[in-house]
């Protein structure tokens, strides 16, 4: 999962000091895995690094008192994330859901980045299915066993392209 | 891909009273591809289907197959088109209860004026194809839900139509079942050339097709990204 594109795409709302972004992505992705300030900072200063990020500081300011926005390269990074999709793999769940999330926070279209994974995913499901027609039966079985697998996630992002609009209610109350 | 497509549906709408069922759906389909029309339920995919195979008659719009505008076509003219160029394969309950699995087969051949004698031999030749030449003297009743959607496939393909339309073929079977029909449907299909317009909300039934379109709220989605 990319945190750096996370933390980019929450700053889209506006400005905000570390701490309060770590609050935020906590809130909405890490209830299992909150993020340490530790990775928070450094993620920030890769970012600034990069030019994706600016400081604004603040007077008298101490490393808890700069605030960071969100440059002009870096919505477009974010935006160029959502547009690919991810390598079809399983437990891809957490960053598709990120993904989703932030396509709603910054007024990208959801649906689409949904649509995108499920075009890669059948991508994939048809490599599979190929390679099953040729191969033996240890084949067959191995190819069946990653086919169930996308065809889950599949599933899921027909379930939530569903409830797309039901989710947008959700993260922009 | 070939550049003419062989079937191309132009801003179809179709309303069922107060249900709006398409609502500006386009899509192309090139000879001799498969092509999976996705979705969730009640997204249109199944009355583009049937649109496409000039079963149902939109309200708006224009289905054109190789050059010819469908949907301006005499009811008779239609009809005879889809018995020479087209073939469809539905979920279930297609075949004739009261004929053999040989018969139905037949039955295509047999409208379009082919004798007793050479409809046999060419729908026999066609249960061989598909594996089910075992129960050519059975009736329908009697085989397995696997063995019926072969005779099913037979018969769509029997008069080497341009276009075989399927809507969720193997939507009554289990997975072992469902994929042995699909390959058989597929690689047959592709012997003879045809185009397949396959109906199906499985992601493992379109993985048979060379790509897809999505139908949401009657609309076709299709989507590009750049590698």
């Amino acid at each position: 999962m990319s945190v750096g594109r996370a933390l980019l795409g929450l700053l889209e709302n506006g400005p905000r000091h570390g701490y309060d972004l770590k609050r935020s992505y906590d809130e909405r992705f890490g209830t299992d895995r909150p993020l340490a300030y530790g990775q928070v900072y450094s993620t920030l200063a890769r970012l600034l690094r990069n030019g994706f990020v600016e400081v604004e500081s603040e007077p008298g300011a101490g490393p808890e008192r700069k605030r960071y926005a969100i440059t002009e390269a870096g919505v477009a990074d974010v935006a160029s994330w959502l547009a690919q999709p991810e390598k079809p793999e399983p437990y891809l769940q957490s960053t598709l859901y990120t993904k989703v999330v932030l396509a709603l926070l910054t007024g990208n279209d959801a649906t689409t980045v949904l649509d995108t994974q499920r075009a890669e995913h059948l991508r994939l499901m048809r490599e599979l299915t190929r390679r099953k027609e040729t191969g033996d039966l240890a084949d067959q079985l191995v190819c069946d066993h990653a086919l169930f697998h996308l065809e889950a996630d599949l599933r899921w992002l027909e379930l939530t392209a569903a409830r797309v609009q039901q989710l947008a209610a959700h993260v922009r109350p | 891909m070939p550049t003419e497509p062989l079937l191309v549906a132009e801003h179809l709408r179709l309303s069922f009273g107060a249900t709006t069922a398409l609502e500006d759906a386009s899509v192309a389909v090139h000879a001799g591809e498969v092509l999976a029309l996705m979705g969730p339920s009640g997204s249109g995919k199944s009355t583009l289907l049937h649109c496409l195979g000039g079963i149902l008659h939109p309200d708006a719009g224009r289905v054109t197959y190789a050059g010819r505008d469908l949907t301006a076509m005499h009811d008779s003219e239609r009809s005879a088109l889809r018995r020479s160029e087209l073939g469809f394969v539905f979920q279930f309950g297609q075949l004739v209860p009261e004929l053999t699995c040989l018969e139905n087969v037949a039955l295509p051949l047999r409208l379009n004026g082919a004798s007793r004698r050479a409809a046999h031999r060419s729908a026999s030749a066609w249960l061989e194809r598909l594996e089910v030449l075992d129960v050519a003297a059975k009736r329908p009743g009697q085989v397995s839900g696997g063995q019926g959607q072969r005779v099913a496939v037979a018969r769509a393909l029997v008069t080497r139509p341009r276009v075989v339309f399927a809507d969720e073929p193997t939507g009554a079977l289990d997975s072992l079942n469902g994929e042995r029909v699909m390959q058989l449907f597929v690689a047959a299909a592709r012997e003879t050339g045809a185009a397949v317009v396959l109906v199906t909300h499985e992601a493992r039934v379109a993985a048979y097709s060379d790509r897809e379109a999505v139908v949401r709220d009657g609309r076709v989605r299709t989507v590009e990204y750049a590698r």
